[in-house]
């Protein structure tokens, strides 16, 4: 890095809780994220990195805490205003609308336009064409409603999805649960490529081995606070499941307002 | 110029190919003209059941007569249909439209046969008279319909509660305004609305009008191939393409051909003559109807709807919505303001409905619409619109319209009592809806 200072985080969430009906579902929980690289976000179901993550794309409104885009606050309030920052979400329920087909799902709320103000599905089909080429050259069920796709083809169409409007930052919700080995592979392929782009990745992943080959630090949650975030070359990945299992903070980390307390 | 060509790389295409010769004749038909199966298994049925009525009841169903009245009587539920689909689509209900339609009627017909002559000191037939009448009742079917919106959207009502109670308040509403009392006659250019000898538009420009329709179809078969060659995506056979266009202009014409067999009852040629001074021939005057302005009025909201499902943002929202609510909301959709549209879209038609039918009758009645709700979700769902939400036609739904109205007056013809008729329009309901599950699982 040619800059002496620290360079500006392109995502800085400071200090966000969340509460749902008096649970907090995300208390105090402070992360960054800079430009080409992978952050992953570890912890039991329920540990409130869903939530977090949520907040940032503005499905969920947070309760306190602040975000900031390239070092200037942002205020997200509903999805659009983060897809407005360049934030794009593959989210782990993929969410796509079943009925409608490919090239529909990576337009919505984004459709192309005819000069009369129609929808130009010729235009957007080939888009989409172009993009699943790119990801999964031998997809061609262009025509049928992603109901009738498979798991991995309607993965490729969420993540076709997230990088067709040029990303900056990109969030990844379980990407690979519901792939088999190879295409796991292809998505590993894929998020080096975009790493390499500049872009921005925050991982969310159960899958311990996956995190510490594709990410270059990794922030562990409990309890809806950080434990403690740590490179992966500081770590071993016992220290990690150390980290999520017991909330004990290890030396190489910097630890979060969640680490346990009487680590003597 | 080649049948298909394609992009693809020639593996794809060959898979493809290999795809194509495992189906059967049948399917390489619908692949290539690109028909849905439902579609044809309704007109099928529709079919079946004009055959099946017209030898019940000795060759009375499929006259020009008894086909006019048909497209006449079904417009107004049709109409509705054409909404009913959006609302279901989005996983709503809307049990309202009847009360709706009644109301609406009513305010139409005290304005044009009270208000505006009485308050206003309008001349009778003032030609105005109809468009400001037209024009407060679909004002007010936007207005009711921005309510119960609203009210289903922002207040998060669920509908079916919303509009059972719109179903007793604007029913109520419809009686209130008159405390029950028949507002009869309606002005002479508004009942053109309903049909009848001089609400339709006559041989000429019938025939017209179906021409112009093939011309658009054509148009149409001509542009989506253009479209497709641009992007190059595969083109439908030039024979598909053709028979497409050959079958609709061939229906369309048909249809204009029907209306125009229609001639006008004695009764109204002698006066015509008397007051045009014709005289008439020794073996009387043959003027035909034409198609009636109801069911030009039902075509174009038709064509209207459907353009706004299949070509605007809105009617993708409204898909995505019914196909997952929580993806579409994660999209940045605001699905709230999509959803109050669509019960806005809902009272217009209404409003229309409303008009059609008054004006038919000849009178703003209370009852005006009574049951209709049940009539056009029916219709919807015969249609093959899916009450699970995410699927539905606009196309479907009124032929829906037209199965259940052939059913109907179909069992009139029959002389069968109305108890019974009521048994047998539930049965079909249930089973339609029956077959298209069972439908839905094979594909």
């Amino acid at each position: 890095m040619a800059d002496t200072t620290v360079p500006t985080p392109l995502i800085d969430m400071s200090n966000i809780s969340i509460a749902f009906g008096g649970i907090r579902a995300v208390d105090d929980a402070s992360i960054d994220l800079f430009p080409g690289e992978v952050v992953a976000l570890l912890g039991h179901n329920g540990a409130g990195k869903s939530t977090l993550i949520k907040i940032l794309s503005g499905a969920y409104k947070r309760d306190s805490g602040q975000i900031f885009v390239n070092g200037e606050e942002a205020s997200i309030s509903n999805p659009r205003d983060a897809k407005k920052y360049g934030i794009e979400t593959i989210y782990q329920t993929l969410a796509l609308a079943d009925n409608v087909d490919a090239a529909a799902n990576l337009f919505l709320g984004r459709e192309l336009m005819t000069g009369w103000g129609t929808l130009d599905d010729g235009a957007m089909e080939a888009e989409a064409r172009k993009v699943m080429g790119r990801l999964n050259p031998r997809f061609q069920r262009f025509k049928e409603p992603v109901v009738k796709l498979s798991g991995g083809q309607r993965q490729s169409v969420a993540i076709a999805r997230a990088i067709l409007f040029n990303a900056r930052i990109l969030i990844m919700d379980e990407p690979t649960a519901a792939l088999g080995p190879q295409e796991t592979a292809q998505v590993g392929e894929l998020v080096m490529q975009l790493k390499a782009d500049g872009i921005g990745i925050f991982l969310i992943s159960h899958d311990i081995h996956d995190v510490f080959e594709l990410a270059d630090r990794v922030c562990v949650m409990k309890n809806g606070r950080v434990v403690g975030t740590a490179r992966t070359s500081d770590v071993t990945q016992d220290e990690v499941l150390g980290m999520i299992i017991l909330g004990k903070c290890p030396p190489g980390a910097i630890p979060g307002p969640g680490a346990l307390k009487i680590a003597a | 110029m080649t049948d298909t060509t394609s992009n693809t790389p020639a593996a794809d295409t060959a898979a493809d190919r290999a795809r194509e010769s495992e189906l059967s004749s049948v399917g390489r038909f619908l692949k290539a003209t690109e028909l849905d199966i439902r579609m044809l298994g309704m007109v099928g049925a529709l079919l079946v059941i004009w055959v099946g009525i017209h030898i019940l009841s000795g060759g009375l169903f499929l006259t020009p007569r008894n086909l006019w009245n048909l497209s006449v009587q079904t417009s107004s539920v049709a109409i509705m249909a054409t909404g009913m689909v959006l609302v279901i689509v989005m996983r709503n209900i809307d049990l309202s439209v009847g009360s709706v339609e009644g109301v609406i009627g009513m305010v139409m017909g005290v304005a044009q046969a009270e208000f505006l002559i009485r308050v206003m000191g309008f001349q009778l037939g003032n030609p105005w008279i109809w468009i400001i009448a037209l024009a407060v009742g679909v004002a007010l079917g936007l207005m009711i319909g921005a309510l119960q919106g609203f009210i289903i959207a922002y207040l998060e009502v669920p509908a079916f509660i919303v509009t059972l109670g719109g179903l007793l308040i604007w029913r109520g509403m419809a009686w209130l305004m008159t405390s029950g009392r028949t507002v009869a006659p309606l002005d002479a250019t508004f009942q053109l609305m309903g049909g009848g000898p001089r609400g339709s538009i006559g041989a000429t420009a019938s025939w017209i009008v179906g021409i112009l329709a093939c011309v658009a179809v054509a148009f149409m078969l001509l542009n989506g191939r253009s479209q497709r060659k641009r992007f190059k995506f595969p083109l439908r056979p030039v024979w598909a393409e053709t028979l497409l266009g050959v079958v609709a202009c061939a229906a369309i014409l048909g249809a204009v051909w029907v209306a125009n067999s229609y001639p006008w009852p004695i009764g109204i040629v002698r006066q015509y003559a008397q007051r045009t001074g014709i005289t008439v021939p020794e073996g009387g005057l043959f003027i035909a109807h034409g198609i009636a302005i109801p069911v030009l009025i039902a075509v174009t909201v038709g064509i209207v709807m459907t353009f706004i499902t299949r070509r605007t943002r809105f009617g993708r929202y409204v898909f995505a919505i019914g196909g997952n609510p929580e993806a579409a909301e994660l999209a940045g959709i605001n699905t709230r303001w999509v959803t109050m549209k669509v019960f806005m879209i809902m009272g217009v038609l209404a409003a229309i409905s409303a008009a059609i039918a008054s004006a038919r009758l000849n009178a703003s009645t209370n009852a005006l619409g009574t049951l209709d709700e049940l009539l056009v979700i029916a219709a919807a769902v015969i249609g093959g619109t899916s009450l699970a939400g995410g699927s539905g036609t606009v196309l479907g739904a009124m032929l829906g319209a037209l199965l259940m109205q052939s059913l109907q007056s179909g069992m009139v013809l029959l002389g069968i009592d109305s108890p019974l008729q009521s048994v047998v329009v539930g049965a079909v309901l249930v089973v339609a809806v029956w077959l298209d599950t069972v439908y839905r699982k094979r594909v």
